[in-house]
């Protein structure tokens, strides 16, 4: 193939994988989408097997990952696609930083002048501190949301702090780009030694800036690590004057920086709080301060006498309802609820879930139509003249307390749970949610608690609405 | 202009353009599909593969093929596993009448 071929097939894949985001637009698009993107990747790949060298060891490499690559895709739960994500964005990292080193190795068989020139030096030492520092937040994310805290502190949800921790970072950040500027200046002959330094540094300040994050946090870093992931590629198609593989990663990049800002936006925290870490440590220290005041308990009858006098519905799903895996439960209820006549819907926090868009994926999981889902802005207005409002797991999210200046979580945008005629709230127990704020929602006079896990107690609603 | 631009100029060129037209294309992403284009989007980042594939084929001495033979195997997984979960998604999300009854 000529150069000019391929820079065409790499051109149609680019436009193909733009179209991919494109069809995200609606659920009927989507899978359109997705197959634009999965044809651009088959066009980029082909076009680049048919102009390297050998391309026996690239097959069968790729045969290998692929099938790694379907047999966790079709086994993975989706409560488990935050972990799944940020495992995958670590690959990428990865992949960048190895390239990096096949580059430095070799330029010239990349179409890289020798010596590497100054430009190309710049661009590699900043492609593979961002994979390198991808590569290792990710794994500590992966940890941190996959549970493994009993393994190593360092994948402990619990934020992970010390003392001067900001000092380290910074001092880590100096001396990478440190030997980063010793590397772009580095003899010819010699690079290794500055390239190599400032990489293990990377991988180090990785897992550093990673730690003191907690896990109400997560939707934040998955993102941020999803935007890095993307930068990683780009700045690997500067390196390799690859236009596709630029467009491709700015995709990426900026679609991982907007979910980042909609995230931390629906927490009312700014970025860099985030990034510096240190919140969700206050999990709990508010919760005793409540016992004084008297919350109404009803029991699943109670609640399913309710629901079935309602009109109107709406449930508020938490994270809780996912790790109790009570989503198939809520839709059985729903659909008796709905052949009584009761219209019932749900309503979506963005935060809900451990991952931008995760309780989406959820409630579809368990056949919930997308039109009954509703997202926060839409729905706040119906609350008023909803008869019913169940909160299921849910907390932080329905806390009324965000709408009083000087509270901690004040300026958090929320589900206006409390607006409704009657609040029912399931939670396991008093404790307070990640903010680690009480919520006076509970103690309203038109609030019933349910308490008990989330499913036993739908399920015992289900019976009770028979 | 006798002088050729600096291909910098150009990759910078198109960056800019491509994060614009990201910027646009992903505002546009409904919220409910948020998970979906995580998984597309990662599943879009490993087109990296194709530096890797570069890299394994080199048919060099140094350690490039090596390291690019084990980027390849790595970022397949995302190749491959990326679409593939992102499609499982996306089936869940279909219109349940057009589910066969079951």
């Amino acid at each position: 193939m000529t150069p000019n071929l391929v820079a065409i097939a790499y051109l149609i894949a680019s436009v193909l994988f733009i179209l991919s985001l494109r069809g995200l637009s609606h659920p009927t698009t989507a899978r359109r989408g997705n197959a634009a993107g999965i044809a651009g990747m088959i066009l980029a790949v082909l076009t680049t097997f048919a102009i390297t060298r050998r391309a026996d060891i690239g097959l069968a490499m790729l045969a290998a990952g692929g099938v790694i690559g379907v047999v966790i895709a079709r086994r993975v739960q989706m409560t488990q696609m935050p972990e799944l994500v940020a495992a995958m964005h670590s690959l990428v990292g990865m992949a960048a930083v190895l390239i990096a080193v096949a580059i430095v190795s070799d330029p010239a068989a990349f179409g890289v002048a020798v010596p590497i020139p100054v430009g190309n030096r710049i661009e590699l030492f900043v492609g593979t501190i961002v994979g390198a520092v991808t590569f290792s937040g990710s794994v500590i994310a992966f940890g941190k949301l996959a549970g493994l805290g009993r393994y190593g502190r360092i994948f402990s949800s619990a934020p992970v702090t010390f003392r001067g921790q900001h000092w380290v970072n910074l001092a880590l950040g100096v001396a990478m780009i440190g030997y980063g500027t010793g590397f772009v200046n580095a003899a010819p002959a010699a690079p290794w030694l500055p390239f190599l330094t400032m990489t293990a540094l990377a991988f180090l300040l990785g897992v550093l800036i990673i730690i003191p994050i907690g896990g109400a946090d997560m939707p934040v870093v998955i993102s941020m690590l999803n935007s890095y992931s993307g930068w990683a590629a780009a700045g690997i198609g500067f390196s390799l004057n690859n236009a596709m593989l630029i467009i491709a990663g700015s995709l990426v990049g900026s679609s991982g920086a907007i979910l980042s800002y909609i995230m931390c936006r629906a927490m009312n925290r700014s970025f860099f709080s985030v990034i510096l870490g240190g919140f969700g440590a206050a999990e709990g220290v508010f919760a005793g301060g409540a016992a004084h005041r008297t919350v109404k308990a009803g029991s699943p009858d109670d609640a399913a006498f309710l629901l079935r006098n309602a009109e109107s519905v709406v449930v508020v799903p938490g994270y809780g309802l996912a790790v109790g895996r009570a989503q198939h439960a809520v839709k059985e209820m729903a659909d008796r609820l709905t052949a009584l006549g009761v219209r019932v819907r749900y309503a979506i926090h963005p935060v809900a879930g451990r991952m931008p868009g995760h309780m989406n994926v959820l409630l579809a999981e368990a056949d919930v139509p997308y039109d009954q889902v509703v997202e926060m802005e839409n729905i706040n207005a119906d609350f008023g003249a909803t008869d019913v409002a169940f909160v299921l797991g849910a907390n932080d999210v329905v806390n009324p307390l965000a709408e009083q200046p000087g509270s901690p979580i004040y300026g958090m945008p929320i589900l206006e749970a409390h607006k409704a005629r009657t609040v029912l709230v399931n939670k396991r127990s008093m404790a307070a949610g990640y903010a680690g704020v009480d919520n006076p929602l509970f103690y309203m006079d038109r609030t019933m608690m349910v308490f008990g896990d989330a499913k036993k107690v739908v399920e015992d609603i289900v019976k009770a609405l028979e | 202009m006798t002088n050729l631009v600096d291909p910098l100029i150009i990759n910078i060129t198109v960056f800019v353009l491509a994060v614009f037209v990201g910027y646009h294309v992903v505002w546009n992403v409904t919220p409910a599909l948020h998970t979906p284009l995580m998984s597309v989007t990662n599943a879009i980042s490993s087109v990296v593969i194709v530096g890797a594939i570069l890299a394994a084929g080199s048919g060099t001495a140094g350690v490039g093929p090596f390291v690019g033979a084990v980027a390849v195997a790595l970022v397949a997984i995302n190749t491959f596993g990326g679409f593939l979960v992102t499609e499982r998604m996306l089936d869940m999300f279909r219109k349940k009448e057009r589910k066969p009854p079951r």
